[in-house]
């Protein structure tokens, strides 16, 4: 009954094997990544995609089978994606990150960067004053719990046993530095995740952090400590709080961009800084672990006030100098 | 001339609002026609995933305390605090990333659902896109966490509450747009788009199943039904509803005024009027002429 054969019916028949590789093809790719093709079904991808994209264009114009359409759309999208992806390899994204993409994105906050330290430091300028003029005020900074005993009912002495670690305070550092840097990890992204909300609350955020540091360092400055309590809190302390600045500094820039789009749209502006806060932000993060290791680890292994003082400023130095060195613009 | 293709522009969008259509064409020049996923299939998904992160951990908690338990050796405890911590911020973290950045681009809710996550302007979905979109999650769903968990009396109960409906307002945000994306969806610039897996059905105009039959119908019983009819009759073939079926088929003979052979199965009627009526459709169509469903006649459309 050939007659009865529609033109349609014809035309999925001469195209369907080709359709059905391509769909085994991406059913490999998408379950165990481009790694398992062979090179020929590598470069068949691309042909296959561009047949199956115009047997979607005439199946449009001449079948009315329905199921054949919806399978044709699904497949071509599977395969858009796939064809125009990005498929650069981990080693190669990672190596990116680091030799440009990270440095430019902080670059690019400057501003943001400079706003968030400002207000961290006005507000640790602020509690520190207020504290000196009256220590009630150490509490309304820091809670209770927090201090860890470090209050301004404690003695000088046992405020300055805080500063350096006996031997039983050596067991569990690993645990100690894997707090660390997960709970401030956390802090930062809430604190990224909080620009969205028009800046304000991360301002307070910024704000309120400067001020428990502010706090901290009045009551030791009044025991005559302040040296001593700088040390201990700058070797890890320059690593993060320039993290938590820079946490600040792209939540900013993303509530800023939806707050003044300027002449792009609300939704382009806020996409396109989320995109370059997001890259900053996973930055963040490692500068995060660096600084665990350093409060874990370095601060309980190096008692020497002056060492302290010389690793700040080194990992002070280096990480200004590679954030800011000048590097070429992404080609 | 660019007013007019603004507007153009504009009435396209509206439309794609309404029913929930996003246009991509491709380098090549082709329209994909991606639907925007429901708030339903988005729930799901999500609901699905935390499910499994919540569960995950569960058993990854009792796995390490179990572990503690057999060793005793204190470096060991401590080494297993260390992995837990580890794992419970890499898990909050970075479980959307890891399966949004696989070529699939879904987490495993997602591809149950049918979903996947693509750029909102149709090019490469990239890391820091993924970042982004999923950081947010920190103030979409930790921070209402937050202030549900918390408590507290008088004037903190007050700031708690207002606490709530500030942060409630982030989550109920894909109410609000066209695209239902979520704040993470605005800050990377991406959609959730369905993706469902196709499989490729026989076609119904087959030989096998239409002919055998050898009936023929009249170009005046061709000419009952239009375009939307055939996919409303594709339907009801390929859902297998005997019942549906039964009573279509009546409908088609009552209609078409049917006088041949009605002791033949509803199944093979329909079969071989499916396949009658689809060659005449598409007979037209090759000749330009469309004929959306059975009011349509053939005049000139506004």
């Amino acid at each position: 009954m050939a007659e009865l054969q529609l033109k349609s019916h014809r035309f999925r028949a001469e195209r369907e094997a080709d359709w059905r590789r391509l769909e085994r093809l991406l059913d490999k790719v998408e379950r165990r990544g481009v790694g398992a093709l062979g090179q020929d079904d590598l470069l068949a991808i691309p042909l296959l995609y561009r047949q199956a994209l115009s047997s979607l264009s005439v199946a449009r114009a001449i079948s009315l089978d329905q199921s054949l359409v919806a399978y044709l759309e699904g497949l071509c999208t599977r395969a858009y994606f796939f064809v125009y992806g990005a498929r650069t390899r981990l080693p190669e994204r990672l190596a990116n990150f680091f030799l440009r993409d990270w440095p430019l994105a902080i670059q690019a906050l400057w501003r943001e960067t400079l706003v968030s330290g400002l207000l961290m430091a006005l507000g640790a300028v602020v509690a520190f004053l207020l504290v000196q003029a009256d220590p009630d005020w150490f509490h309304g900074f820091i809670p209770g719990e927090m201090g860890q005993g470090r209050d301004p009912a404690a003695s000088t002495e046992a405020l300055r046993a805080t500063l350096y670690a006996t031997g039983k305070d050596q067991d569990g550092l690993g645990v100690f530095a894997t707090f660390l840097f997960t709970h401030n990890a956390q802090v930062a992204l809430f604190a990224f995740a909080l620009g969205f909300a028009l800046c304000l609350p991360t301002a307070g955020l910024m704000l309120y952090n400067g001020c428990m540091l502010g706090a901290f360092l009045a009551l030791f400055v009044s025991r005559g400590l302040g040296f001593e309590a700088g040390g201990w809190l700058m070797i890890h302390g320059v690593t993060e709080l320039f993290a938590v600045t820079l946490a600040g500094a792209a939540g900013f820039s993303i509530g800023w961009s939806v707050a003044f789009p300027g002449e792009r749209s609300r939704v382009d502006a806020a996409a396109e800084a989320g995109r370059r806060a997001a890259t900053a932000m996973a930055g963040v993060v490692v500068m995060l672990l660096v600084a665990g290791g350093l409060e874990g680890f370095g601060r309980q292994l190096v008692q020497d006030d002056r060492l302290r003082y010389a690793i700040a400023a080194a990992s002070g130095l280096l990480w200004l100098g590679y954030f800011y060195w000048p590097r070429r613009p992404a080609p | 001339m660019t007013a007019v293709r603004d507007l153009a522009r504009r009435a396209r969008a509206q439309v794609a609002f309404a029913d929930g259509w996003r246009e991509l064409v491709t380098p090549e020049g082709v329209d994909l026609r991606l639907k925007v996923a429901a708030y339903a299939e988005r729930f799901a998904a999500f609901a699905i995933d935390a499910l499994i992160l919540v569960g995950g951990l569960v058993l990854f908690t009792i796995i390490a305390l179990l572990a503690g338990g057999a060793t005793r050796a204190a470096w060991m405890g401590e080494a297993l605090m260390v992995v837990w911590l580890l794992g419970l911020f890499l898990a909050r973290n970075f479980y959307f990333m890891w399966f949004e950045l696989r070529p699939r681009a879904a987490t495993p809710g997602k591809r149950l659902m049918g979903l996947r996550v693509v750029a909102a302007d149709g090019g490469r979905l990239t890391a820091d896109a993924v970042f982004a979109r999923n950081a947010m999650r920190e103030i979409e769903v930790f921070l209402p966490l937050m202030f549900l968990g918390a408590q507290g009396e008088g004037i903190d109960g007050a700031l708690i509450t207002l606490g709530a409906i500030w942060s409630g307002v982030f989550v109920v945000f894909p109410l609000f747009n066209r695209d239902r994306r979520r704040l993470g969806d605005l800050a990377a610039g991406t959609l959730v788009v369905k993706a469902p897996k196709k499989v490729l059905q026989p076609d119904l105009s087959d030989d096998r199943f239409a002919a055998g039959a050898g009936l023929t119908f009249t170009p005046g019983q061709l000419d009952v039904y239009g375009e939307k009819e055939l996919h409303v009759l594709e339907q009801v073939l390929r859902s297998g509803d005997r019942r549906a079926q039964a009573e279509v088929a009546v409908r088609i003979r009552e209609k078409i005024g049917w006088t041949g052979p009605t002791d033949l199965p509803d199944r093979t009627f329909l079969n071989a009027y499916y396949a009658a009526l689809r060659g005449r459709l598409e007979a037209g169509l090759l000749f330009g002429r469309r004929r959306r469903d059975k009011h349509d006649r053939g005049q000139a459309r506004p």
